[in-house]
């Protein structure tokens, strides 16, 4: 914890994800870790796939001949294989980096565009405005996967390479969620518009893009990453459920779990478990880390839902911190800071 | 007497994301039945927080240690009320002590009746019918002041002006008949003439209902006003205790003076403003304006079929090159709306605005962009007018790199020292990031910030009013002498009078959106012409509790007249 400081501290400029950690306590800290875990997992499987997968993934064959469909877990097969005898632990590891690049080709591009609709939105107004609002509404009436599945088919056109698949699922996660990035921006934006650093920036005579620039964007984009996480979830469960309908890619290009599931569907009936419980499993843990860092960081971001430290029992153990010399202080002191936080 | 509230060695720490920060570090006081007591204090001085114990209202964070003892009003029973939690809590709240907020507009609900709001204290504590608790709504209503209350106890929030509000927030604490009313800056969000009218109600509370009351107050005009005795609260602990007339008169501790003697007082400019006239060169008065008003309207266009709302109607004014004009008036005159058309912010329906030689109405943002070199603004709060992701010495180089005095932040570095220097700011502080400076030092780096081009005309929006009273003795006291020596116009807007006083050459009152009177502070101040002038005047309370009686006496004739 912070030790007595009589004049306000020097911001650090401080790490993300682990000044969140520091500060969070409980079961808000455990969320956060135990999210963190399952990420940093998921990002180690996909990072080093080809040397933690025994096999290649649309690997049917090795030197003794081919493996065999639906063998049960074994020590060849640690998870067994597939229906079309593959094997199942290699397809999941592979799987973790098709979903890593669909994660971040769907994320930026949604960002970027995101971004910069909502912030010429939001800033300028006017037509334009109402234009990209409406359509942004419109998008959001249709079905996720719907959409999801109409782009697949008008990018792939039916061929599904491990590229153009990638990018067929991503630029259509990509579609659904610019109206999300957008909202946001804007909403921010429209709020940060009328505060008077803006009106401030005005009056000494700055231009449009240095105030939208210097001033808006970087305090319009500080929920991002909260977002971000949370999306990119949402991005493995639109893969995933594209591959399951069969807009995936072929195993054969790269693995991909929904793709694995769907083809698992049948043997579920005749009692074999490892070809679904595995991807199935893989989709859960990665989309539940991602969603509890999301969620911890959403909490510790907000001052009301942060759990603190009970104040101490033994009076000036770290006190004074609330008196600056020289008079009232703003900052760490007063009730009002209190409560909205002295890490603005 | 007897005591209401004794609260003995209280101590209230907070865990914040920093550490424990303790706010109130051993306070013991006594309230007794029928007494106004004033807690005074700057910000972060623990009087609200003390106050608030009263009621057991601290948010969760807070660790309270000492005793509060509040005592029923017919004198039955007496408790401490620190370990009391949930229903014992609630029996106390209301029926014991009741509290008045600050801000009337956020305190009451907007979906329900006020009628309603009232009735629901009523029916949280007695067995009342429907039809005994509304007559009691109504009762209640009619005698806080409002008036019709048989037809107004169904109206909605909205529905009611300012001071209204503010008087059915105190109309729901008396109506459960409490011993002691805890008023938190009852009259901070009011304007003068509203809080003369709600601090004549909060006697009457007093008086009438025999309540005692808490004042949770900074502003040293209402303590001499309505206080009896005051406490003196400085870093979480109490400096000073004595009657109002003991310590208006001979304050005993260092920083009650300090406190006093930082608190503007009317009339304390006519000499000041003798001495600049007196320093001006001759010609001065023929010299063209640097601003100059005719028949200015500004009009806000009503949206929804709602009528237009004129903020400034057919003003006219001038200001001369090295003069400061002040421009007084209420919320909603327009005060504000003609310093923010003078820098291009709003756009002039009709009339002529003349700056620095380009015309206003109509104006394009291209041609005006040089103009705006020349002109400072100063904005209200400097909590919100500095971007929180920029250091200070960032800030006060923008105008520098916008006008391409400087390539980047770094290279005017130089400047924005000098600037910091002259504004008496450490050169180390622009370093700093905006929240790790007080709001007295935020509103000088402000004005570094206006100054920073060497403009002709600076604006300046109610600068003072979101600081304290000693911090903003020293924010005017350099805004005064940078003006001295470096000889800039200025327009400096404030609802506050005293204020307005102290530094402007010339005041001009704003009503309405008119313009109903103008001229130096010794003519409209001495022989103020129109009656909402003399309104004004009459309503605002003195720091100094004899003199304040006699005030109040001459405005209750003025305002029996009306």
């Amino acid at each position: 914890m912070a030790t007595a400081t009589t004049t306000p501290a020097r911001r650090r400029r401080q790490i993300p994800v682990v000044h969140q950690l520091r500060q969070s306590v409980g079961l808000q800290r455990g969320m956060l870790v135990a999210g963190l875990v399952l990420m940093g997992l998921f990002l180690i499987t996909a990072v080093f796939a080809p040397l933690l997968a025994p096999y290649g993934y649309g690997q049917l064959r090795d030197a003794d001949g081919a493996f065999g469909a639906q063998l049960p877990p074994s020590a060849d097969h640690l998870l067994g294989t597939t229906v079309g005898g593959y094997d199942v632990l290699s397809r999941v590891v592979y799987g973790s980096r098709t979903a890593l690049y669909v994660i971040v080709i769907a994320v930026l591009l949604s960002i970027v565009a995101g971004v910069l609709l909502g912030l010429v939105s939001g800033y300028f107004g006017g037509w334009l405005d109402r234009v990209l609002v409406v359509i942004a509404d419109a998008v959001y009436a249709f079905p996720t996967l719907l959409l999801a599945i109409v782009v697949a088919i008008v990018i792939s056109g039916g061929q599904s390479t491990m590229w153009g698949g990638i990018f067929a699922a991503a630029l259509s996660i990509t579609v659904v969620f610019i109206p999300q990035y957008f909202r946001v921006v804007r909403a921010e934006t429209v709020r940060i518009k009328s505060e008077a650093y803006i009106e401030s920036a005005r009056v000494i005579g700055a231009s449009n893009w240095r105030i939208m620039t210097k001033h808006v964007l970087r305090n319009a984009t500080r929920t991002l990453p909260l977002i971000l996480t949370l999306n990119a979830s949402e991005a493995i469960l639109t893969l995933a459920g594209l591959g399951f309908l069969g807009f995936g890619i072929q195993p054969t290009k790269a693995a991909e779990w929904g793709y694995d599931l769907n083809r698992a569907l049948s043997d579920v009936t005749s009692g074999i478990w490892w070809t679904s419980i595995f991807p199935g499993a893989a989709i859960v843990l990665t989309v539940l880390g991602l969603t509890l860092v999301g969620e911890s960081l959403n909490d510790l971001a907000d001052p009301r839902l942060r759990t603190r430290r009970r104040a101490a029992d033994t009076p000036g153990a770290d006190a004074q911190v609330s008196v600056v010399p020289g008079g009232t202080l703003a900052a760490p002191g007063g009730v009002a800071d209190l409560e909205t936080g002295a890490d603005r | 007497m007897s005591t209401v509230v004794d609260i003995t060695d209280l101590q209230i720490s907070f865990a914040t994301d920093s550490g424990t920060v303790d706010a109130v570090t051993g306070v013991s006081l006594q309230v007794q039945a029928g007494e106004v007591l004033a807690i005074v204090g700057e910000s972060g001085s623990g009087k609200t927080v003390t106050a608030r114990s009263i009621l057991g209202l601290l948010p969760e964070t807070a660790r309270v240690r000492g005793a509060v003892v509040l005592s029923a009003k017919d004198g039955t029973s007496a408790q401490d009320v620190v370990p009391l939690r949930g229903s014992q809590l609630r029996e106390v709240r209301g029926h014991d002590a009741a509290m008045v907020f600050q801000e009337p507009s956020t305190s009451l609900n907007p979906v329900y009746p006020v009628g309603w709001q009232i009735i629901e204290g009523l029916r949280a504590h007695g067995k009342l019918g429907k039809k005994e608790a509304r007559a009691k709504a109504i009762d209640v209503l009619r005698r806080v002041g409002i008036p019709d209350p048989e037809h107004r106890v169904d109206h909605y929030p909205h529905q009611f002006s300012g001071g209204q509000k503010q008087r059915i927030v105190i109309a729901q604490a008396l109506v459960l008949d409490p011993g002691v009313i805890i008023a938190d800056e009852p009259t901070t969000a009011l304007d003068v003439t509203v809080q003369a009218e709600i601090l004549e109600l909060l006697r009457r509370c007093r008086d009438d209902f025999g309540a005692a009351i808490v004042l949770i107050t900074h502003n040293m005009g209402v303590v001499a006003d309505l206080a009896d005795r005051v406490a003196v609260m400085y870093r979480g602990e109490i400096v000073e205790q004595a009657d109002v007339r003991t310590l208006f008169s001979a304050p005993q501790n260092a920083y009650t003076q300090q406190l006093l003697a930082a608190v503007p007082r009317l009339g304390q400019g006519v000499e000041h403003t003798r001495e600049r006239a007196a320093r001006r060169t001759e010609g001065w008065a023929e010299a063209a304006p640097v601003v100059e008003a005719r028949d200015l309207r500004i009009v806000y266009p009503g949206r929804l079929r709602q009528p237009d709302f004129t903020a400034v109607d057919g003003v006219s004014f001038a200001i001369r090159p090295g003069e400061v004009l002040g421009l007084v008036g209420e919320s909603g005159s327009g005060k504000s709306t003609i310093g923010r058309a003078i820098a291009g912010l709003t756009k002039v329906s009709d009339g002529s605005l003349q700056v620095l030689g380009t015309e206003m109405n109509g104006f394009k943002e291209r041609s005006f962009r040089p103009v705006r070199e020349r002109i400072g603004f100063v904005f209200q709060d400097p909590a919100s007018s500095f971007n929180p992701l920029l250091t200070i010495a960032e800030a006060v180089a923008e105008p520098l790199v916008v006008h391409k005095r400087a390539k980047d932040p770094g290279a005017a570095r130089g400047r924005v020292d000098e600037l910091l220097e002259a504004v008496q700011l450490p050169k180390a502080f622009g370093d700093r990031y905006p929240h790790e400076l007080s709001g007295g030092q935020r509103q000088r780096a402000s004005l570094a910030r206006g100054l920073a081009l060497q403009p002709e005309l600076l604006i300046a929006d109610e600068p003072t009013s979101a600081l304290d009273v000693s911090v903003q003795a020293r924010v005017l006291e350099l805004f005064d002498q940078l003006q001295r020596e470096l000889g800039f116009a200025a327009l400096f807007i404030s609802h506050d009078l005293a204020v307005v006083d102290l530094l402007a050459d010339k005041i001009a009152v704003l009503y309405r959106g008119e313009l109903v009177e103008e001229g130096t502070g010794a003519e409209v101040l001495g022989a103020p012409e129109h009656p909402y002038t003399r309104r004004l005047l009459a309503s605002l309370p003195v720091p100094d509790p004899d003199d304040q009686a006699r005030r109040r006496t001459a405005w209750n004739a003025l305002r029996a007249a009306d």
